[in-house]
C-alpha cells in the first residue's frame, strides 16, 4: 500500500545557484577532515584521541559523555592534527589530515543473519549510530528504544537542495539494499521511504517486506522528514520514531557489506557566488576548501554547510557537517540600504506580496545575509501557518516555549517538530524572531523535563 | 546617501552607551533605522531573511489609508463650504480640508511617537513601528472639530494605558486607535455626538446658512428620520458628514484592496465583518419593527464607520483573533454586534467602535477554543494508537 499526500502550504524560495547535474573529478578530494561535536544538539563530547595520534577510518575520536556507547569516529585514516576549542574550552572540531588507506574492520556480514542487538552494536562501534535520529526532540536516537517506525526521506525540498533523482541515479545499489536490510531489523514497525511524487523507486532488497513507499508533493518543507512523520505516523507522547538520511543508508550498507566505516555521499556545491555549482563525491566531514578553490565569484561571502535555511556557518576552509550533503555560498549582507523598507522593491526577495517583485513570480533572486530589519514582538498573525504544512498552531507553540509552559508545549505538538520544520517561519517572519533557536530551546527544555 | 551615512556614523558615537546623548539613544536608532535598513547580518538560524519587516508592513497599511485620507480632506472642505453656502471647486475644498486635518495628524503623531520614544528608551528596546498606523488612524476616526488638546489626551491615554502598560506594540488587548476614540467619546460626549461636530466651523456657528443641519446619516436614523437620508450612492461615495476618514466607502474599499492584495490585512476578517453585518441587517429587515429596522440592509455598509472599522480596525492583528478559524468568528461577531448596537441601542448612534472593542476582549477566548480543538484532536489521536497497542498486546497474550 503506498500513500500519496499532496501538500499546498509551504514556499520554495526562488534563489539562484542550483547545482548542475555533473560530478566533479577526483582531484577535488580534500586532505583535511573535521568531525564537529556541535553538529549534534545536546551532546557533551569526551575526547578519545589527542593531537598527533595516528588513526584509521573508524577510530573513535570522541564519545557522548552521558551515553559512552555512542561513538563518533574518523571518516578517514591519517593523523589528528588539532582539536579546536571555543568559549569555555568547548570542543568545536577534531581535525584529521588524511594519509594512507587503513580501515578498522568491523566485519562483513549480511544483516539478514544478525540480531537487532548485533546491528545496533555495530552501528554504535563504527560511528554510524549518530546517523539514526529520533522524534521527539530531533536528536541522536536512544539505542535501547523501540521505535514504532523508521523514516527515510528520499527527497529534499530546501533551497538549492541536492536533486535526489540525480543521487538515486548514482546510488551504489547493492550497498543501499544492504543498508535497508540492516535498518529494517531496528524496528518491529515499518520502514517508510518517502519519495517525491512521480519519482522512481530506489533499489530495494527482495526479502524485506517491512518497507513501505509513500509519495509527497508540494513546496518546501514537503521534503522534511518531520512533515512526513506528521502525516504518516505522527508521534504521540511516549512514542518514538527514528529517521535516517538517504545517503547514510549507503554508509550503513558499506558497514555491513564491506565491514568499514565509509560515510560516502554526493555533495552539492550551490549558491549564487559559486562559478561552477555541481556535485562532488566525498565523505562526511571533508574540507570544503578544494571545491571552493578558484570557484567563487567575489569576496566577503558566507559559507554554509547545508542549505541557507538550516545550515551551519563555516569558514572557507571549514568542514562538511555530519548530516549535510550540501554546501552553499552566498554574499554577506553587511551594508546599509537607504530607505530600504520604503522602496518599491522590484528586486527584493519576499514571501509577502508587499514588494513589487511579487508581480514577477518567475523571478530568481540572489539573497545576501542581511537581517532586513530589527527584532520586534509578534504583531502579524496568520503568516507562519502558510509555510507549515502541519496540523500545529505555530505561533501558539512558539509562545508556549517562550513562557516555558511544559504542558501547553506538549499539547500543542512539541514532540512532532524540529527547528528545521520552522525554518521557513523564521525566514518570512516580519518581526524577525529567531524561531529556530526558540524551537531548539523548547526541545532541550523538554529533554531536561522528561529525564 | 553616502555622505549622509558618514554623518550618521560620526554622530552615532554620542548616542551609544556612555556617550553624552545616550539618553536619546532609542530616538537616534529610530531615525537611523528609518533612513537606513541596518547592516546587521544573520548570526544564527536561517542565513537569509525575507525583505519584509514591520516598517514595510505598516507602511503598506498607511498606503491603504491614503485614499480615505485624501477623500477625507476633500469632504471636510466640501461640508464646510456647503455649510456656508459656497460652491467650492474640488481643489479648493481639498486644500481647505487638508489644512484642517493636518494639525490633527501632527498632534496625534507627536504625542504618540513621543510616548513611544520614551517607552522604548526606558525598556531599552528599539522603537516599534505600530504607531505609524495608529497615529494616522486616530485623526481619521475623529470629528474634524475635535479640540486638539482632547485629541492629545485621547492619544496619550490610548498609548500609555492601552498599549505601553501591557508591554508595548504586540501586547495590547485593545485596538489603540479605537481606544483613543472611546476615551474622547466617553469623556467629552458633547464633542463626539450631535449634529455640529462633523462639519468644520459648525461648532462656532459663524456664517452658517439656514437649513444646514450637519447631521450624519446615523443620527438621522436613530431619530427615525430615514426619509431624509442622502442617496445610497452619495453615502457610498462619501460626500456626507461624518468622522474625517470614514465617510467614503469607495476610498475605504480601495484601501481594502491594497490590504488584501498585499496580504497585509486579513481578508477573512474583512469578509466576515461584512457577512455578519449582512446577516444582522437581513434579520432586522425581516422583523421591521420600526423605520430604522426597515432600512435596506445594504445601507448599513455605507453609513457611519462600518466599512472603515471592518477594513482598518477589525483587521488589527494584535487585538484581533490570531487563529485563522478564529478570524472568521471574530469578524462575523463584529459585523453582527455593530448593526445590533446601531439599530437597537438609542444611546449610541454608532455601534462599530463598541463592537470591535467588545470583540477585542473576546478574541483570546475565541482563539482559546480554536486551539483547544487542536489539542483535543492530538489527544484523541494518541488514545487511538494506545488503544490499538493494548489490543495487540492482549491478543498476543492469549
Amino acid at each position: 500500500m503506498s500513500r500519496t499526500i499532496n501538500l499546498k502550504r509551504g514556499y520554495n524560495i526562488p534563489i539562484t545557484g542550483a547545482a548542475e547535474k555533473a560530478i566533479a573529478g577526483e582531484s577535488n578530494n580534500p586532505i583535511r577532515f573535521g568531525v564537529k561535536p556541535v553538529d549534534f544538539p545536546g551532546l557533551t563530547p569526551k575526547l578519545e584521541v589527542k593531537s598527533g595520534d595516528r588513526i584509521k577510518a573508524g577510530t573513535p575520536l570522541f564519545h557522548d559523555k552521558n551515553r559512552p556507547e555512542i561513538k563518533f569516529t574518523s571518516p578517514v585514516s591519517g593523523v589528528v592534527i588539532s582539536v579546536e576549542r571555543g568559549e569555555r574550552r568547548r570542543i568545536l572540531e577534531v581535525v584529521i589530515e588524511r594519509s594512507g588507506n587503513d580501515y578498522i574492520d568491523f566485519g562483513k556480514t549480511d544483516p539478514a543473519f544478525l540480531s537487532r542487538e548485533k546491528i545496533t552494536e555495530r552501528l554504535l562501534m563504527s560511528g554510524l549510530w549518530p546517523a539514526v535520529r529520533q522524534r521527539p526532540y530531533h536528536v541522536i536516537a536512544k539505542p535501547g528504544d523501540q521505535p514504532k517506525s523508521i523514516f527515510i526521506s528520499g527527497f529534499d525540498t530546501s533551497p538549492l537542495a541536492p536533486d535526489f533523482d540525480f543521487i538515486m541515479e548514482n546510488l551504489p545499489a547493492p550497498m543501499f539494499k544492504t543498508g535497508i536490510s540492516a535498518i529494517a531489523k531496528l524496528t518491529d514497525g515499518k520502514v517508510n521511504i518517502v519519495l517525491k511524487k512521480g519519482a522512481p523507486k530506489p533499489p530495494l532488497p527482495d526479502n524485506v517486506d517491512a518497507v513501505e513507499i509513500s509519495y509527497f508533493s508540494g513546496p518546501h518543507p514537503a521534503g522534511n522528514v518531520g512533515i512526513h512523520i506528521h502525516h504518516l505516523d505522527p508521534v504521540n507522547k511516549g512514542e518514538v520514531v527514528w529517521y535516517i538520511n538517504l545517503q547514510d543508508v549507503i554508509a550503513i550498507g558499506n558497514l555491513f557489506g564491506q565491514g568499514i566505516y565509509k560515510p560516502e555521499r554526493l555533495i552539492a556545491l550551490t549558491g549564487s557566488e559559486v562559478i561552477n555549482p555541481q556535485y562532488y563525491k566525498g565523505l562526511s566531514g571533508g574540507s570544503v576548501a578544494p571545491m571552493i578553490r578558484d570557484n567563487i565569484r567575489s569576496w566577503n561571502l558566507r559559507y554554509i554547510s547545508g542549505n541557507v535555511l538550516t545550515g551551519t556557518k563555516i569558514n572557507a576552509d571549514g568542514y562538511l557537517g555530519y548530516y549535510d550533503s550540501q554546501v552553499t555560498v552566498i554574499p554577506e549582507g553587511d551594508k546599509y540600504e537607504f530607505f530600504g523598507w520604503a522602496l518599491p522593491g522590484t528586486d527584493k526577495l519576499s514571501f509577502s506580496k508587499t514588494f513589487l517583485s511579487s508581480l514577477f513570480p518567475k523571478k530568481m533572486f540572489k539573497p545576501d545575509t542581511n537581517f532586513h530589519g530589527g527584532e520586534r514582538a509578534f504583531v502579524v498573525t496568520g503568516q507562519y501557518e502558510k509555510v507549515l504544512p502541519m496540523d500545529i498552531y505555530p505561533m501558539q507553540l512558539i509562545k508556549a516555549i517562550i513562557t516555558e509552559d511544559i504542558d501547553l508545549m506538549e499539547n500543542l505538538g512539541i514532540y512532532e517538530v524540529a527547528e528545521e520544520d520552522f525554518a521557513l517561519c523564521e525566514f518570512i517572519c516580519p518581526s524577525k524572531i529567531e524561531i529556530q533557536s526558540i524551537i531548539r530551546n523548547g526541545l532541550d527544555l523538554m529533554i531536561k523535563e522528561m529525564s | 546617501m553616502n555622505s549622509l551615512r558618514k554623518k550618521l556614523d560620526k554622530i552615532k558615537l554620542h548616542f551609544e552607551e556612555g556617550g553624552k546623548l545616550s539618553k536619546l539613544r532609542s530616538v537616534f536608532e529610530g531615525f537611523e533605522a528609518f533612513l537606513f535598513v541596518s547592516d546587521r547580518v544573520t548570526v544564527k538560524g536561517s542565513h537569509i531573511r525575507d525583505n519584509i519587516d514591520l516598517k514595510r508592513t505598516m507602511i503598506i497599511v498607511v498606503l491603504a489609508l491614503v485614499p480615505a485620507l485624501l477623500f477625507g480632506a476633500y469632504n471636510t472642505g466640501l461640508q464646510h463650504f456647503r455649510s456656508i453656502g459656497v460652491d467650492a471647486a474640488l481643489l479648493q475644498a481639498f486644500w481647505f480640508g487638508f489644512l484642517r486635518i493636518l494639525p490633527l495628524i501632527i498632534v496625534s503623531y507627536v504625542v504618540g511617537l513621543g510616548i513611544e520614544f520614551i517607552a522604548a528608551q526606558i525598556r531599552g528596546h528599539e522603537i516599534n513601528e505600530g504607531f505609524l498606523v495608529t497615529g494616522l488612524l486616530i485623526p481619521l476616526i475623529m470629528p474634524i472639530d475635535v479640540p486638539l488638546w482632547m485629541l492629545a489626551l485621547g492619544t496619550a491615554f490610548a498609548v500609555i494605558l492601552g498599549k505601553e502598560v501591557f508591554g508595548g506594540t504586540g501586547m495590547n488587548v485593545f485596538n489603540p486607535a479605537l481606544l483613543a476614540r472611546a476615551f474622547v467619546f466617553f469623556s467629552y460626549p458633547g464633542w463626539m455626538t450631535g449634529d455640529n461636530v462633523w462639519t468644520e466651523g459648525l461648532t462656532k456657528g459663524q456664517n452658517i446658512i439656514d437649513g444646514f443641519s450637519g447631521a450624519t446619516p446615523l443620527s438621522m436614523c436613530t431619530l427615525g428620520n430615514t426619509a431624509d437620508l442622502p442617496s445610497f450612492m452619495e453615502m457610498f461615495i462619501g460626500t456626507i458628514p461624518g468622522s474625517v476618514g470614514e465617510t467614503s466607502t469607495v476610498a475605504i474599499l480601495i484601501g481594502a484592496l491594497i490590504l488584501i492584495l498585499t496580504g497585509t490585512g486579513s481578508w477573512k476578517i474583512i469578509v466576515s465583518v461584512f457577512g455578519g453585518g449582512l446577516l444582522m441587517g437581513l434579520l432586522l429587515n425581516a422583523i421591521s419593527a420600526n423605520t430604522y429596522m426597515e432600512l435596506p440592509f445594504y445601507y448599513h455598509f455605507v453609513m457611519g464607520g462600518f466599512a472603515f472599522g471592518a477594513v482598518f480596525m477589525a483587521t488589527d492583528p494584535v487585538s484581533g483573533a490570531q487563529t485563522e478559524k478564529g478570524k472568521w468568528i471574530y469578524g462575523f461577531m463584529i459585523g453582527i454586534l455593530s448593526i445590533l448596537f446601531r439599530v437597537l441601542n438609542p444611546a449610541y448612534p454608532e455601534g462599530v467602535m463598541l463592537a470591535i472593542l467588545f470583540m477585542n476582549i473576546f478574541a483570546p477566548l475565541i482563539d482559546h477554543f480554536v486551539v483547544q480543538s487542536n489539542i483535543r484532536r492530538r489527544l484523541r489521536r494518541a488514545e487511538i494508537t494506545i488503544g490499538n497497542k493494548s489490543l495487540t498486546h492482549e491478543t498476543s497474550m492469549y
